[in-house]
């Protein structure tokens, strides 16, 4: 019996094996599967989404926005998600960040021989949660089998599709904008390390993965005074952390960003840990957070509308665009202090002692 | 950090207790030339910017204090030489991008090697266990701080695959070498080390006229440190005073100064960029020689090694490390710094460690 509940080479080879195994496992654990006529459970060549006429019409501008996303993490299911949740989180949060309301989402998962048919059923009932939280369906999707010895774990791409009436940039920061973080930082990154390490501290810290698309959809309606969009620029720090997205967005936008550190959210927990390691909460990956550059008239009133999302419950001011050095991120300590906050190297490395 | 503030156990007002030590360093301020000794201070000084809140004449310069830094090429090119002959390497995360002569046990690692990163020798004899098919070596690297752990290992015994390759170091014996050669006024001194070792071992360099002050890991124990420091310098005293009370006793850890030496024999060892210094390393003792990879493996090694020396020999790195490590130079003299020399292509090992003086200057404070 056991033999039965692993994924085999023949469950990739288009037979009577692989139709059962995309019905019973894939398509039964999905509640939303059409975004048009042709959806997930046509198994046709491909599926279709239906266009919604009034929008385009009250929006002249409007555009697709689509991106990609493959996703191997270690290990596979960690305190607040699995790889299914991230995968879905990680593709429709690069939609949201763009400012475009997440229509569709394909799924092409690439499994180990030996993979626990369990676990796959596991996986693929998280995505269906992420994607009924934000109302999203999984209408195309692909499976693969490899060899056990090519491959030690599951590999899921998810491509999403969205639409919006002009794209939130990474590079429209201005000098005079506030920057906004959406909640406590890092969890993600520390709550991996310390399952994938077994350390023993930590224990109750899980990742923040999670689908950002209805806390942002409320702050792109904010308007100026003079009638402009206030969030100027969006960015997701996942991997790289907050201090890899601050970089790119001050070089992109030509500007310089000023970080107060004493307004960094970060859990105690987070932060002992960190220091203990050597590592820097900054460099620590988020699923489920957002950076926003917002025009300082509007911060307040934008911070607050995150405030009443419960993903955004602990979302805060964090620092400001100024006109000094552009490209740089400074991070002022309570002291008064002043360092820079560098891009990563690489995956941060704990320390010797 | 913002929580940390709050809730700090050891202190009521981090932020306003620094804000008076910083200003009274400032006030009547003597020039001073003051030395930290350790990675992890390096790291606190220039995370928290706390050159930027001195006065322009108080220097603080970075010693010989990253253990990834000093460990000299020979080392590394041996361990990488028996991870290449087929043996499992086993180290710290921040060895593996440390330069070699030739490559890196990451380079190593891509061309197939097996070398894995651990956090602990403990995890690495775990693994040793799981697969008693395999030869395992732990490239054991580390100051009075990671000794002791190795140690306790030496002593519970390893399993019969398993052994170390060691590179050890003892920090009094090149601050004794500091002293002679540069020009410094006064030390911080290594609050996780003095931990073990106690203050005692810095009692003679203060009764050779420099000031010491063992000093913990926040911004406010450095810059309490530092106030300590100046303040004796100001008054021409010299003798060790201890900012990190909640950690470190006078006598240190006995239980684990015990441990060193019932496991270890003292010997002369070369640091990167300072030499052989007399007395400055540890070696497994002759009883516990059958843990010892690089007699265990020495006709495994040794050839090569041999012909990689020769190769090094002609080998000319314009890298300063070596002036850097001893607060000759900063990295800003380097040629190569962030240039050809970077943390993602590293040249010379103080841009490798997250604690190496360039490595902490790139990141924190290059325009």
């Amino acid at each position: 019996m056991a033999k039965e509940n692993r994924i085999s080479m023949e469950h990739g080879a288009g037979g009577q094996l692989m139709q059962s195994l995309i019905g019973e496992i894939i398509l039964k654990n999905l509640t939303n599967t059409k975004a048009g006529t042709v959806g997930l459970e046509s198994l046709d060549d491909g599926a279709t989404i239906a266009l919604d006429r009034s929008f385009l019409s009250d929006n002249p501008n409007a555009e697709l926005v689509m991106t990609t996303d493959s996703h191997v993490v270690k290990p596979i299911f960690f305190p607040g998600g699995d790889i299914g949740k991230v995968a879905v989180c990680g593709a429709v949060n690069d939609l949201a960040v763009m400012g475009a309301k997440p229509l569709a989402v394909s799924s092409g998962m690439i499994i180990p021989e030996g993979f626990s048919i369990t676990d796959l059923e596991k996986i693929v009932q998280s995505m269906d949660a992420a994607l009924n939280e934000i109302g999203v369906p999984l209408i195309t999707g692909d499976t693969k089998t490899i060899e056990g010895t090519a491959l030690d774990s599951i590999i899921i791409n998810i491509a999403a599709i969205g639409i919006c009436d002009a794209p939130v940039r990474d590079c429209g920061l201005r000098a005079g904008d506030k920057i906004i973080v959406s909640g406590f930082i890092a969890d993600h990154g520390m709550a991996l390390l310390t399952k994938r390490e077994g350390f023993e501290f930590n224990s109750d810290l899980e990742s923040d993965t999670a689908p950002l698309w209805k806390m942002i959809e409320p702050i792109l309606d904010v308007k100026t005074a003079d009638g402009k969009r206030a969030v100027t620029a969006m960015k997701d720090p996942t991997r790289g952390g907050v201090a890899d997205a601050l970089n790119e967005m001050a070089q992109k936008s030509k500007v310089c960003i000023r970080v107060y550190e004493e307004k960094l959210p970060i859990r105690e927990t987070v932060h002992v840990s960190c220091e203990m390691l050597g590592l820097d909460p900054l460099e620590i990956a988020n699923e489920g957070k957002a950076i926003i550059g917002v025009h300082h008239d509007c911060a307040e009133y934008v911070l607050g509308l995150l405030k009443q999302h419960s993903y955004g419950r602990d979302a805060a001011v964090i620092g400001e665009v100024v006109d000094e050095k552009p490209g740089k991120v400074i991070l002022v300590s309570a002291l008064g202090s002043t360092r820079y906050v560098d891009v990563p190297t690489g995956d941060p490395i704990p320390r010797v002692c | 950090m913002i929580i940390m503030a709050r809730t700090d156990p050891f202190l009521e007002n981090p932020v306003e207790i620094q804000k008076k030590l910083v200003a009274a360093i400032a006030a009547d301020p003597k020039p001073a030339r003051i030395m930290h000794i350790c990675g992890t201070h390096e790291r606190t000084i220039a995370k928290y910017g706390i050159r930027s809140l001195l006065p322009a004449g108080i220097e603080v310069l970075s010693g010989p204090g990253c253990p990834v830094c000093v460990t000299p090429d020979d080392d590394i090119d041996t361990a990488i030489l028996l991870a290449k002959k087929g043996l499992t390497v086993i180290t710290f995360g921040d060895m593996l991008r440390v330069p070699g002569t030739e490559e890196s046990l990451f380079d190593a690692r891509a061309e197939g090697a097996d070398v894995r990163m651990v956090y602990s020798i403990d995890d690495a004899v775990k693994i040793a266990k799981e697969h008693p098919e395999k030869e395992f070596v732990f490239f054991s690297i580390g100051f009075e701080t990671t000794i002791p752990t190795t140690a306790a290992a030496v002593l519970r015994g390893f399993p019969p695959n398993f052994s170390i390759y060691t590179s050890l170091k003892l920090t009094p014996p090149a601050i004794a070498l500091l002293v002679s050669d540069i020009n410094v006024d006064a030390f911080i001194a290594p609050g996780h080390v003095a931990v073990i070792t106690g203050t005692v071992p810095y009692n003679d360099f203060a009764r050779a006229g420099y000031p010491f002050a063992v000093a913990g890991f926040e911004s406010y124990d450095i810059l309490l440190g530092i106030k300590m420091l100046t303040d004796q310098l100001k008054k021409g005293t010299s003798f060790v005073e201890n900012a990190y009370v909640r950690a470190v006793k006078a006598e240190g850890n006995v239980i684990a100064q015990k441990m060193m030496s019932d496991v270890f024999d003292v010997s002369d060892v070369e640091w990167r960029g300072l030499g052989i210094i007399p007395g400055s390393g540890l070696v497994l003792k002759e009883k516990y020689k059958e843990y010892d990879a690089g007699i265990k493996y020495k006709e495994l090694y040794a050839p090569a090694l041999e012909k990689i020396r020769e190769i090094r020999a002609k080998k000319k790195k314009n890298c300063i490390c070596a002036a850097i490590l001893t607060g000759k130079a900063t990295p800003a003299d380097c040629p190569m710094f962030g240039k050809t020399c970077k943390p993602a292509n590293p040249v010379g090992p103080c841009m490798v460690s997250d604690e190496g003086m360039c490595h902490s200057w790139y990141k924190y404070c290059r325009d």
